[in-house]
């Protein structure tokens, strides 16, 4: 239960993000989660929802997309995706795979209202 | 009104892994191994440190960064086998993160050999969070179960070390040490892994080893 300190860092990227843009208003966010990053999409929604009252992003949507594991075999180089966490190789059933994606966290994109 | 998407792509662990670097590289040139201890509550991590503390007496020099929601007390432990210790209280949060470590870092004495850092007891959230250790060890005692390392995967992925801890109890549980590790290597077979008691001291010398070995190679620039 993590969520409200990522969200903290979150709006920490986002808030500068829209001063940069010189952005009025915040009203969609998308982010990349990984399967992987410990992180439960539901919890991280509420507490999005909790802190952007009284911010830039007060009426902002969430969207979170899902990145599955994509993991590659260190014995015979086969890669493969997978929605469940995997820890051996589906073609050689070697242990030990190396994560390629899958345990990301990040601010994709953002909609921003500004004046023309 | 003009709306528009603008892309961001940055790392909502951004800031939290750059502090963590710049205390990696700060405490590598102090030529200080750090090494970062997660488990569940009640796992024996704070007895581990208490025993490593009895075995490095007048031969090594460490301290110990104690993490907890609340309470002074695994500080005070610490301090009781006369090692020095500083408690972070995080009032809540269920992990430490690089800046509070940090913050921390500027009253630890420079002529160090090792220094511990004890996140907070939970299995899941402090895997997320590098602290700028050298070392990552992960604890799972033995009344927990051999069923954990696949339910709590990232800690495991993210560990170099598995202590498998109260190996005293193992006789009277029905915990298999060998599913633990087998189900700990499938997860990540670069893991070394220790069965120890901290309180009969069974393979405590091999965890003391391991850390000496490891501070050698971090001081010869090998780590």
């Amino acid at each position: 239960m993590h969520e409200l300190s990522l969200v903290t860092s979150l709006f920490e990227i986002l808030e500068a993000k829209a001063r940069d843009e010189k952005a009025l208003r915040v009203t969609a966010v998308t982010l990349r989660v990984g399967r992987l990053s410990g992180v439960v999409p539901e919890l991280l929604e509420t507490a999005f929802d909790t802190f952007k009252k009284g911010t830039i992003a007060s009426r902002a949507k969430l969207r979170v997309e899902i990145v599955p594991l994509k993991v590659r075999c260190r014995s015979c180089g086969k890669e493969s995706l997978a929605d469940e966490p995997v820890f051996a190789c589906s073609s050689c059933a070697s242990p030990g795979l190396e994560i390629m994606e899958g345990q990301e966290l990040t601010l994709q994109r953002m909609e921003i209202e500004k004046d023309d | 009104m003009e709306k528009r998407e603008v892309l961001v792509l940055k790392d909502i662990l951004g800031t939290n892994k750059k502090i963590a670097a710049g205390i990696r590289e700060k405490l590598r040139t102090k030529g200080i191994l750090s090494v970062n201890l997660m488990s569940s509550p009640g796992s024996g991590k704070t007895t581990l440190l208490e025993s490593l503390a009895e075995r490095f007496q007048g031969r090594f020099r460490m301290a110990v960064i104690e993490g907890d929601i609340e309470t002074e007390r695994d500080a005070e432990r610490i301090r009781a086998k006369g090692i020095p210790a500083w408690q972070i209280t995080t009032g809540g949060a269920c992990h430490l993160e690089a800046k509070m470590v940090g913050k921390v870092l500027a009253e630890v004495p420079a002529d160090l050999d090792f220094l511990f850092i004890e996140n907070v007891g939970n299995l899941v959230c402090p895997a997320s969070y590098d602290l700028g250790e050298s070392l990552r060890f992960v604890l799972l005692s033995s009344p927990e179960g051999d069923d954990k390392p696949k339910k709590y995967p990232a800690a495991f992925l993210s560990s170099n070390v598995l202590v498998l801890t109260k190996a005293d109890l193992i006789p009277h549980l029905p915990f298999d040490p060998a599913q633990a590790r087998r189900e700990a290597l499938e997860i990540n077979p670069r893991l070394d892994i220790f069965e120890v008691s901290a309180l009969t001291g069974q393979g405590m010398d091999g965890i003391a080893a391991f850390l000496i070995s490891a501070l050698k190679k971090l001081r010869s620039g090998y780590a």
